[in-house]
């Protein structure tokens, strides 16, 4: 139980004293989430639209591919960058194992069928009245798609919510892919990877609680977005 | 009220994020890869800062098994190498991976177990503890991880005459670093084998009365030999060999030597330097 507390008394010391270790697990952390939260929705938003808003020939089954995809293991995905991005694989010479931007690519794959599964779910759940009110009224093609997507501003924000919060938590890309290098691709998850794994436990419940922060503060300013 | 979701300029954004990342690399930064005895018991945090004051090499490691250590290397994914498994490192240099081999420091393996040592093993020497443990079918946690660590202990249970109990119950592949094993060691109140470096931090981590203690130690083959490795430029071009070389210039210098011996926990020497 000792640990527990210890735990949190830990947290409030690496925080207010500025722990440069704690910090840049900190910031590395908010960078490559925030990176690849928005690389997957400007792939998955539009990817998401296109699989909601038409129907064509199998759209089925391109659904259950997406849904298999939202159960890829993120130590799979790591495996799978890792071999592209080692230097002896076929992106090698970029030379980004190792790199935050190496991570950012792994958690961009795992959050690209969360954001595209939910815009898709939220479009097919527009109103169909809403498309013929809009064609009847003349709107142009323009129009009623972003008509539509400001119709489901809510669905999108919830989408990055979701991914935000998987990309925030996962250590398996982060562990294979960046090395978990002190001061540079150190996140906060495997920092208590790392930690557990030294026995000092209370520094890895310290970390945790500040990943609990962060979720926390990101998730109230996202709703005073949605109040705005 | 039309609103346009501009996608070009979000993806123009994010790219522009993802470069300002990605040009953070220094070009005079060395990356390494060594085993996790080295960063576990601090000694690459307490060392690397006066080696980068020093040269003004950015030096960057991830910890990770001997064998896995050699593999990045093998692959051109790191420019320097400082590992534990000596015979493992000459055939590597053999087969045309590596190129320098420095030795630099030593330590040495112990077998560590629960205090009231269940299986009788204290005071024995290793291939007699490791043939009691195995006849009492004792719990004993193995790093399992190809590391090298892991390399010596499958090299005792040979000279033991022991086929390795890779299928027993009581031999516990762990999978995880050196100082993950001990813990999970002393949780399972099972044997395992450290280096002796490891053991003073995992000691050091419990207040200096560790429930696990040193019961085998000082048989000559317990030696326990690190070494700093470059990478043949012919197998990996891209390394920066020069910068690799001049760490492992560094880290036979005099004064890298003198650091290591003043590294102490609990006031014990964690690594003898020896660089000739």
């Amino acid at each position: 139980m000792d640990f527990i507390v210890a735990g949190f008394i830990k947290a409030i010391e690496l925080l207010i004293g500025g722990d440069s270790s704690t910090w840049t697990a900190v910031f590395a952390t908010l960078k490559v989430s925030t990176c690849s939260m928005l690389l997957s929705i400007g792939t998955g938003l539009p990817c998401g639209f296109l699989l909601g808003y038409f129907d064509f020939k199998g759209k089925k089954h391109l659904r259950t591919i997406l849904d298999t995809m939202l159960a890829l293991p993120t130590v799979f995905i790591g495996l799978t960058v890792y071999a592209f991005i080692s230097r002896q694989g076929p992106l090698g010479e970029l030379g980004l194992l190792f790199t935050l931007t190496g991570i950012a690519i792994g958690q961009t794959i795992l959050a690209f069928p969360i954001v595209t599964a939910i815009t898709a779910s939220t479009i097919e759940n527009i109103d169909r009245d809403l498309k013929l009110t809009l064609v009847t009224l003349g709107a142009g093609k323009r129009h009623i798609v972003a008509t539509c997507l400001w119709e489901v501003r809510y669905g999108i924000l919830a989408a990055a919510v979701t991914a935000y919060g998987r990309v925030l938590t996962e250590v398996g890309i982060s562990m294979m892919v960046g090395g978990n290098i002190k001061y540079h691709t150190r996140t906060i998850t495997t920092a208590i990877a790392l930690e557990t794994n030294k026995g000092l436990f209370a520094d890895g419940i310290a970390l945790g609680l500040v990943l609990i922060t962060i979720a926390f503060i990101v998730n109230l300013s996202l709703s005073f977005l949605r109040k705005q | 009220m039309s609103r346009k979701i501009n996608f070009t300029g979000i993806l123009a954004i994010i790219f522009t994020i993802i470069l300002t990342i990605g040009t953070q690399a220094q070009s005079k930064s060395l990356m390494m890869a060594t085993t996790t005895s080295t960063d576990n018991t601090g000694l690459l945090e307490y060392l690397i800062p006066h080696f980068e004051q020093e040269t003004g090499i950015n030096l960057k490691w991830t910890a990770t098994g001997t064998g896995k250590a050699l593999k990045l290397g093998q692959n051109c994914d790191v420019d320097v190498l400082l590992v534990h498994a000596p015979p493992a490192e000459k055939k590597y240099i053999a087969k045309g991976y590596g190129k320098d081999r420095r030795q630099v420091m030593y330590n040495d393996f112990v077998i560590i177990g629960p205090e009231n040592d269940p299986a009788g093993i204290k005071g024995k020497n290793i291939s007699d503890a490791f043939t009691t443990i195995t006849n009492k079918q004792a719990v004993f946690m193995s790093r399992g991880d190809d590391s090298g660590t892991n390399k010596k202990e499958k090299l005792l249970w040979k000279n033991a005459g022991i086929q390795l109990p890779d299928k027993e119950k009581w031999y516990v592949q762990t999978g995880q670093g050196m100082l993950a094993t001990i813990n999970i060691a002393q949780e399972r109140d099972g044997y395992t084998m450290t280096d002796r470096g490891t053991y003073i931090k995992y000691q050091s981590t419990k207040g200096g009365n560790a429930p696990l203690k040193i019961l085998v130690e000082g048989d000559a083959i317990l030696l326990n030999q690190y070494s700093v490795l470059t990478l043949d430029p012919k197998n990996c071009p891209n390394a920066k060999y020069d910068l690799a070389l001049k760490f492992s210039d560094w880290m036979a210098s005099q004064n890298a030597q003198n650091l290591i011996k003043d590294f102490r926990l609990l006031g014990q020497k964690l690594f003898i330097p020896n660089a000739k």
